[in-house]
């Protein structure tokens, strides 16, 4: 029986191999259809691209638009007969070395029958080569949009665009982007990049052997038009953004700018900054690798990535926790000697009146009165631990935001530092330490770093008196009826309201008569607090958190301006100058503080170690 | 007694020619991809490859004739450890978790498992006692098979998994009821109906057809129960098919079963592979392009066109002529096997290369098919010819390990049992 069974077998594989040589003799053979198709035309697929979203500022003003960019593409395969190669050099201006050099990348890139040639080709070739096209059979162009910008600004902020790498084509969802195609890198670009990008349209036609269109494919039928992508506003300030800039220009540090009823981000600066027209995809391989190699970080948004220890713009926190936790009231008062003793160890004051309110403990930063307030907390009855009584010291720090991240529309946030108690129980030993050791995070020292933005979500919600809706830039999307859905919802701290009053008032003692004092601005009440941050690097840090005006809060600030002194010097007088250019009337032209501000914008803050190794045009055309 | 271990010729001179055959069509098909000479990128990966399975070839005739049949169920557990080892380790390529990364090496298991499976459904049918009438035999064998058919789907390599059922002509000449072979063929019919007319129309259609023979049979009492049942298994097999279909089949797999049975056409989507590989493989004419002009498969027009749809450069630049050259030394490799594996005298080697012989035809089958556009798209490897390491060292050391087989054949013992 098997030998029979095995003649079946036999005969099965036998009739499969002929009906299979038959199939191809008609196919191959006798129907030449397939020949006609694949000798004369082949199908090719044309992605037409999409007008990407336009950016606006909080007033409508125009930021980024459109601006075509030409790609000189080459079919494939590749027929180079009848093709005057030296004129074609010459119109391209490049030489026939380079010539060889770009077809054999073009054979190596090759994809459904074409394949870049010259990518970025300028108006004026693109002009030139067009009229002569038809004379180079096989070559066409294909146009996409780089960006351009109307104000030579917002640089971070924005991002730019880039061409999707080999990352961005594995992890994408939806199989949108192919090989060549732009998407937003960095800033707004790449958050609202699903909004911005619009859907890609496709022509399909036949092209023959040379490349050249043979008529749409079934009428158009497969066609689809592009549909552009959607517009957006954000809600920066132009004005106060270059304003800010002015005043930042050729410092390292940062600014961000909040309007605390509603979180959204008002001005947002890291310094150095670079002209965004210099990182669009015509000019950016010029500029690159330049940015990367200048020591003074100009790509680096330092407003949502850098973290600074916040010195003694910590202190209204601390004096809040203090106030709720019960380790003070309002009423309490600390003698100062002008230092706090720890046993052998000092901490440093300065001189000022003693017998210290909680309200001149913050216009003069006394250090010692929060060293009290931590103490008091660290030690008290109904924390059995230094362990328990730390996280709970924590907790009310995070519902300010600290050492997470805010969840901001902006790409590349840091949660800055905000240990866990395991932390101190790593470097000293489980229940080996106590306030003592950490009593330098008192006055926003150690083991503390907060971002600029994180400084001035934190002035916002003491502006609300113990609330915070989440920053973000975005403003308006075309076609959408409101922003993301977690930017609406009010985030409340573990501070109650009326805890609030006492430290702002002592805040407003900053403008009036205390460290913030000599740059105060008439007509507007601020309530500010200086921070002058310890940096073993070099020169101090100056920091500053400010919000106006105090009756009905419109603008709240953190300006960090790196290694330039105290925190009253440069970033007090930055945060003063920009919240009267946000609050003054349309009628006031300028500034009431003219010298101030001429001040502010013409010191050269940059440590000397840097000054050769700047690279200058970043920041030019 | 002490005999010489002998090759046979024929088979290794057909699976030279058929190397060679692809080692060319490969070069042809990356030729426009900066590659210039036969040494380098993927012709030359494969040239290696080859090279590795001729190298692993010597070594398993330096073994001792008995060493595969004496390992196996080890061979077999190796080889199902190395799927499971896929699931848990293995890096996606194209949407299936098939590849085990070994430094710049990408291991394919589900290549192996064929190979694993075959020693193990050769030991286990050549047990003494074995019997297809036997259920726990039955299920046993069932077991061997479905467990690297299971692994493979849960990869999500649809493809390798139906290669499986190469087993089935090797189940039939040793013996198992033709009966499953009509069942087969009969669920075959039901799923291109169900697919066509849709499970509900099927089932009406069904129930029509049975009242109209029932009133012409009544009389015949006998023929109530079975007709009955026949009906009620087709009706709960198309609903469960389209079930499947609907629910289990991820939305391309739809698309090509539908694009080959002419249901939908689809030229730039789920049919734009097979379009434009007809349209390779038709202009290719009586003599072809010539090699290396294939203006087609230059083009890149054909994803995967060194891979899967490589039949497409032989059809272009071979045309008829190397086309039928490649089928014909196919069947002629198959058949060769078949004939080795009868001259077989132990049942283990009758099995094992039988069971060789089946998986082949089975790709030839599918593979040459799909680019044709008479079978769906189902991506599984043209033998030898299509790139891919895993492919080219699992057939050859399949290869080689049946003929070392074949070529010991004299030392073995007539069995009783055959």
């Amino acid at each position: 029986m098997r030998i029979y069974r095995l003649y079946y077998v036999y005969a099965t594989v036998i009739l499969v191999g002929l009906l299979y040589i038959f199939r191809l003799f008609q196919v191959q053979v006798i129907d030449d259809k397939y020949a006609l198709i694949a000798e004369k035309i082949s199908l090719r697929k044309q992605t037409v691209y999409p007008q990407r979203g336009l950016i606006f500022d909080r007033n409508d003003k125009l930021l980024v638009y459109n601006d075509p960019v030409y790609d000189l593409m080459i079919s494939v395969p590749i027929k180079l007969k009848g093709i005057d190669t030296l004129s074609f050099c010459q119109l391209l201006e490049i030489d026939k070395k380079k010539f060889d050099q770009h077809l054999f990348k073009a054979k190596q890139r090759s994809y459904r029958g074409k394949s870049v040639f010259k990518k970025n080709i300028s108006n004026v070739t693109y002009a030139r080569i067009l009229e002569r096209l038809y004379q180079f059979k096989g070559f066409f162009f294909e146009i996409r949009q780089d960006r351009n910008y109307k104000f030579n600004s917002s640089a971070h902020l924005l991002g730019y665009l880039g061409e999707v790498n080999k990352q961005d084509l594995e992890t994408q969802k939806e199989g949108y982007y192919e090989q060549g195609d732009f998407i937003g890198k960095k800033g707004v670009e790449q958050y609202y990049e699903n909004q911005l990008r619009g859907v890609k349209g496709e022509r399909y036609f036949y092209v023959d052997r040379s490349g050249v269109n043979k008529g749409s494919y079934k009428d158009g039928k497969l066609d689809n038009e592009p549909i552009d992508g959607q517009n957006i506003s954000l809600s920066i300030d132009i004005d106060l953004q270059q304003y800010g800039e002015k005043l930042l220009n050729r410092k390292m540090g940062s600014v961000v700018a909040i309007e605390p009823k509603t979180g959204e981000i008002l001005s947002l600066i890291s310094s150095p900054f670079y002209n965004p027209a210099n990182f669009n995809i015509q000019n950016r391989g010029k500029f690159y690798s330049r940015a990367i190699q200048d020591p003074t970080k100009p790509i680096f948004n330092r407003a949502v990535s850098a973290p600074y220890p916040p010195g003694s713009t910590f202190k209204p926190l601390m004096a809040l926790v203090g106030l709720e936790d019960g380790a003070i009231k309002a009423t309490s008062h600390f003698n100062c000697a002008g230092q706090y003793r720890l046993g052998k160890r000092i901490i440093k004051c300065h001189f000022h009146p003693s017998n210290t309110s909680l309200k001149q403990s913050i216009a003069s930063s006394c250090n010692t009165y929060y060293c009290n307030i931590f103490k008091n907390m660290m030690q008290a009855s109904k924390y059995n631990s230094s362990e328990n009584a730390y996280a709970s010291w924590r907790s009310y720090l995070t519902s300010f935001g600290l050492g997470s991240k805010l969840g901001i529309d902006i790409p590349g946030e840091y949660k800055g530092w905000l240990r866990e108690s395991a932390y101190y129980d790593k470097m000293h030993g489980k229940g080996r330490w106590n306030y003592a050791r950490i009593i330098s995070l008192s006055f926003g020292q150690g083991e503390l770093g907060l971002t600029p933005i994180q400084i001035a979500n934190a002035a916002s919600i003491i502006a609300n008196q113990g609330y915070y809706y989440t920053p973000h830039v975005i403003k308006k999307i075309e076609g959408m009826k409101s922003i993301p859905q977690k930017y609406l919802v009010k985030n409340f701290t573990k501070v109650s309201q009326s805890n609030f009053a006492p430290v702002i008032r002592g805040m407003q003692e900053v403008t009036i008569s205390g460290t913030a004092s000599h740059v105060a601005i008439d007509n507007i009440n601020i309530a500010g607090k200086t921070g002058t941050v310890q940096n073993p690097h070099g020169k101090n840090h100056s920091a500053y958190m400010a919000f106006a005006p105090i009756e009905d809060p419109k603008i709240a600030i953190a300006v960090v301006v790196e290694e330039s002194g105290y925190g009253a010097s440069w970033a007090a007088p930055i945060a003063h100058l920009m919240i009267e250019k946000y609050l003054m009337p349309d009628t006031m032209k300028e500034s009431s503080r003219p010298f101030l501000e001429k001040q502010m914008m013409d010191s050269d803050l940059i440590p000397y170690k840097y000054k050769s190794k700047i690279d200058k045009s970043l920041y030019g055309n | 007694m002490e005999t010489k271990s002998r090759i046979d010729i024929l088979a290794l001179l057909l699976f030279l020619l058929i190397a060679v055959i692809g080692l060319a069509s490969v070069y042809s098909a990356t030729s426009n991809q900066g590659v210039f000479s036969l040494f380098e990128g993927r012709s030359g990966k494969q040239l290696m490859w080859l090279s590795a399975s001729i190298f692993f070839g010597v070594i398993i005739f330096l073994l001792n004739a008995n060493f595969f049949e004496v390992f196996s169920m080890y061979f077999y557990i190796l080889f199902m450890l190395l799927l499971v080892l896929v699931l848990v380790i293995g890096v996606d390529i194209n949407g299936a978790r098939s590849w085990i990364k070994i430094g710049s090496f990408s291991l394919q298991p589900s290549e192996f498992a064929k190979y694993g499976t075959s020693f193990a459904v050769a030991a286990i049918i050549s047990r003494i006692g074995f019997s297809f009438q036997n259920k726990n035999d039955i299920i046993k064998l069932a077991t061997i098979t479905l467990i690297p058919m299971g692994l493979i789907v849960i990869q999500g390599d649809m493809g390798s998994a139906l290669v499986f059922l190469s087993f089935i002509p090797v189940f039939y000449i040793e013996g198992l009821t033709p009966a499953i072979i009509l069942l087969g063929i009969f669920m075959i019919a039901v799923f291109v109906l169900t697919l066509v007319f849709s499970s509900l129309y099927f089932s009406i259609s069904a129930s029509i057809l049975w009242f109209v023979f029932y009133a012409f049979t009544y009389t015949n009492k006998k023929l109530l129960i079975p007709g009955l049942s026949i009906m009620g298994l087709a009706i709960i097999f198309s609903m469960s098919v389209q079930f499947l279909f609907d629910n289990v089949l991820k939305d391309h797999q739809q698309k090509r079963i539908q694009v080959t049975l002419n249901l939908i056409e689809d030229d730039m989507g789920a049919g734009y592979n097979v379009n434009q590989s007809k349209i390779a493989i038709g202009s290719g004419g009586l003599v072809g392009k010539g090699f290396l002009n294939g203006s087609h498969t230059k083009g890149n027009f054909i994803p995967e066109q060194e891979t899967d749809f490589i039949f497409c450069t032989i059809g272009e630049e071979g045309g008829w002529i190397l086309s039928s050259i490649t089928i014909a030394l196919y069947i002629a490799f198959i058949l060769r096997l078949f004939y080795l594996s009868s001259r077989a005298k132990k049942k283990y080697k009758r099995i094992f290369i039988s069971s060789l012989a089946s998986i082949i035809f089975f790709h030839i089958l599918v593979n040459v098919g799909m680019t044709i556009g008479i079978m769906p798209v189902i991506g599984i490897p043209l033998p030898l010819v299509s790139y891919g390491g895993s492919s080219i060292l699992a057939f050859g050391l399949f290869i080689f390990t049946a003929l070392k087989m074949d070529a010991t054949r004299d030392q073995d013992l007539e069995s009783v049992f055959s």
